[in-house]
């Protein structure tokens, strides 16, 4: 299986009282209270933190996109993979990853992400999440209605656009056009492995099995609430005739490692309070506009985790609830492993993503935080589900892996 | 929301409910491919009635006054009160000519056509599109037009709260009290819940995220005498919206309802009605 360490690059400065001045952290809280010159020691901080995973050896490193907010600073999460092409090595660069309604014409997304994947030598993941409505219906003003068939119809010419060798017309009902003909085009054949990011809905998870994707559940709520929407991914895997090879998923879960369980109090607490209080306030009709998901979606699905209920209920925990709800995984190295482990099998994921950098975090105690994951908890995960295939990772960084072992 | 199929409707305040047969109907429209759910109702000259983001298609006490004069349809917009079609609509223009081609399957050639709010921005569109086939038009606080110095809120975000205040005068009337309650049973609550948010979804497929498609390139064609009905009492539409209508609209005129919001033919039937019936009948 594969450890790759997440990253949402947050707005660290939010006021003390930013939940009695604000509804949300997303789409309307203004930016007058983005300091620009806090930005840019940000992006530095976080940047050193993903190019430092690459020597520490973890599998894969991964941004994301989201707009108008404090919670994730990365509008383009190209850019970021971008200076990560150049400045690692052996990472695969899984960007999770455009919002491909969001671009028009979406060849964009075609031509950046094979640039991404040649720059990087074959070591790209390509995401293509819907978006969340906050970004996709509210900040970039999409009709919600329409926003999964613009996503199909995008993702059908950029897979086409990456495999076609002459040029064609495209004449969607979205999208029209005369000469797609993209140059570059990606390294990786036929194209770079695709993964598509969701929140728990059926449309979601029927698109990404029939087409042979990786789905991934990127839930802040850990992996004991996570299992319970997993579960009818695997079942639904099963309804369509679909194998259940582990690698077909993707999972988020927030970690904090320290030396013993009580340090690790003293050392996250803070930061994991100001992610759950701050960062996750959503204005509740923001976070799932009128016609985002299909009703057949909405009544068949658990409420979506972004939902006001379950936010006001994350917002109140303190810290035993967190670790005991397996909202985060905390504690001492062998706590950590421990839970992992339970983590992995319960969900049968073979994609982990830990975000080891939460809230407020300061570089040295995200550069601690990774040490001892990689040092003490990732040996003897890797293995896992190794019995099975991978041809959801990008080939080069396979064989690269393998030559570095070799040596 | 939909009526319980034929049964008695008393959402309302105003009195003098049933004093006029109704019935539910299903019209398909263009072959198969729509069926529209529709309350019908009274005799006399044909009448169009098309509600609001709202949603309703009752038969209201509004409905209940025009019937007493005229045959009214209420149609349910596609993809809305259980009609069918909505995915084959993309954008306004295909719902203008949808229903056109609905006047047609009801065998009408040219009726009066009252909107509310959304309803109303299709009415005048409709009335652009055909104007030949619309012989006088009431818009009673209608969308269709922008002023940028003043933004019409954004309802597809509002809470009952923030409804309650945009669409009446007074929240605690015996109509927006019908109009909001709330079921106690959970299931019902749920049901209610999703098909507030079905009408906003085949509302915004249209007019999603600010309603202004173009209607000022196209009303210099409604030339039909126009009645604008306003509430005065309607922070979602300024009565500055009325006047700009007035100005695109030459052959109009205003009448503004007092103790009214946004769903004034609702809050005040009576008051509504009376404006209407001799707009329509001189």
């Amino acid at each position: 299986m594969k450890l790759s360490m997440f990253h949402l690059m947050p707005y660290q400065d939010l006021p003390e009282d930013f939940e009695k001045q604000h509804r949300s952290a997303w789409v309307d809280l203004p930016n007058e209270n983005f300091n620009p010159e806090l930005g840019r020691q940000y992006y530095s901080d976080y940047l050193d933190e993903l190019e430092h995973a690459d020597t520490l050896g973890f599998d894969g490193v991964c941004v994301n996109e989201h707009h108008s907010n404090a919670y994730g600073l990365m509008p383009s999460p190209n850019i970021m993979a971008a200076t990560l092409a150049r400045n690692t090595k052996n990472v695969a660069l899984i960007v999770l990853g455009n919002s491909l309604s969001l671009y028009q014409p979406p060849i964009r997304v075609a031509e950046e992400m094979a640039m991404m994947d040649i720059m990087s030598g074959g070591r790209l993941v390509a995401g293509f999440p819907v978006g969340t409505s906050m970004d996709t219906t509210f900040s970039y003003g999409q009709v919600p209605a329409q926003l999964r068939e613009r996503h199909t119809e995008a993702h059908d010419l950029i897979i086409k656009a990456w495999t076609e060798r002459k040029p064609f017309i495209f004449n969607g009902k979205y999208n029209k056009l005369r000469y797609v003909n993209i140059w570059p085009r990606p390294l990786q054949q036929p194209h770079p492995p695709v993964w598509v990011p969701g929140s728990g809905s059926l449309e979601t998870w029927d698109w990404v099995l029939d087409r042979n994707y990786v789905y991934c559940y990127l839930s802040y709520f850990g992996y004991q609430r996570g299992n319970r929407v997993l579960q009818g991914f695997w079942e639904r895997a099963a309804e369509r005739g679909v194998d259940d090879n582990p690698h077909r998923l993707g999972f988020l879960q927030l970690v904090c490692v320290s030396e013993t369980d009580e340090s690790a109090q003293e050392e996250y607490e803070d930061h994991v309070k100001y992610f759950y209080q701050k960062m996750l306030r959503i204005y509740a009709p923001f976070a799932e506009s009128p016609g985002y998901r299909s009703i057949h979606s909405i009544r068949e699905s658990l409420r979506p985790q972004l939902g006001q209920e379950t936010m006001k209920a994350a917002a109140d925990l303190n810290w035993k609830d967190f670790v005991d709800q397996g909202h985060i995984i905390a504690g001492s190295p062998a706590t950590v492993r421990d839970k992992m482990e339970e983590a992995i099998k319960l969900l049968r994921v073979g994609h982990l993503m830990v975000l080891l950098h939460i809230g407020t975090m300061p570089k040295e105690l995200t550069m601690k935080n990774m040490e001892l994951f990689s040092k003490e908890v990732m040996p003897g995960l890797n293995n896992i589900y190794e019995e099975y295939d991978d041809p959801w990772w990008p080939q080069r960084v396979v064989e690269q892996t393998a030559a570095t072992a070799a040596d | 929301m939909v009526a319980a199929a034929g049964g008695r409707t008393d959402r309302c305040h105003g009195g003098r409910l049933d004093m006029v047969e109704y019935r539910h109907v299903t019209v398909p429209v263009r072959g198969d491919k729509f069926s529209v759910q529709m309350v019908e109702g009274g005799s006399g000259e044909s009448l169009i009635f098309l509600h609001g983001e709202d949603g309703l298609t009752e038969w209201t006490p509004f409905l209940d006054r025009l019937a007493q004069h005229f045959h009214v349809y209420a149609p349910a917009h596609p993809g809305q009160g259980g009609s069918q079609g909505l995915q084959h609509l993309d954008d306004l223009w295909d719902l203008v000519i949808f229903y056109e081609e609905l006047m047609q399957s009801l065998g009408l050639d040219r009726v009066h056509v009252i909107g509310q709010s959304y309803g109303g921005m299709l009415a005048a569109e409709l009335a652009a599109h055909r104007p030949e086939k619309v012989s006088r038009l009431v818009l009673i606080n209608p969308l269709g037009l922008w002023l940028s110095d003043t933004p019409i809120p954004d309802f597809f975000i509002f809470t009952l709260e923030d409804r309650a205040k945009a669409l009446w005068f007074d929240p605690e009337c015996d109509a927006a009290k019908t109009v909001f309650a709330q079921p106690t049973d959970p299931e019902e609550k749920m049901e209610l819940d999703l098909s507030r948010t079905e009408t906003l979804t085949a509302v915004g497929k249209f007019i999603w995220p600010i309603p202004d498609k173009g209607l000022t390139k196209r009303i210099h064609r409604v030339t039909m005498p126009t009645l604008l009905l306003w509430g005065d009492s309607n922070p979602l539409l300024p009565i500055k919206y009325a006047e700009a209508f007035q100005i695109l609209l030459p052959n109009s005129s205003l009448k503004v309802i007092e103790k009214a919001g946004h769903l004034a033919q609702d809050e005040r039937p009576e008051e509504a009605v009376e404006a209407i019936l001799p707009f329509l009948k001189s």
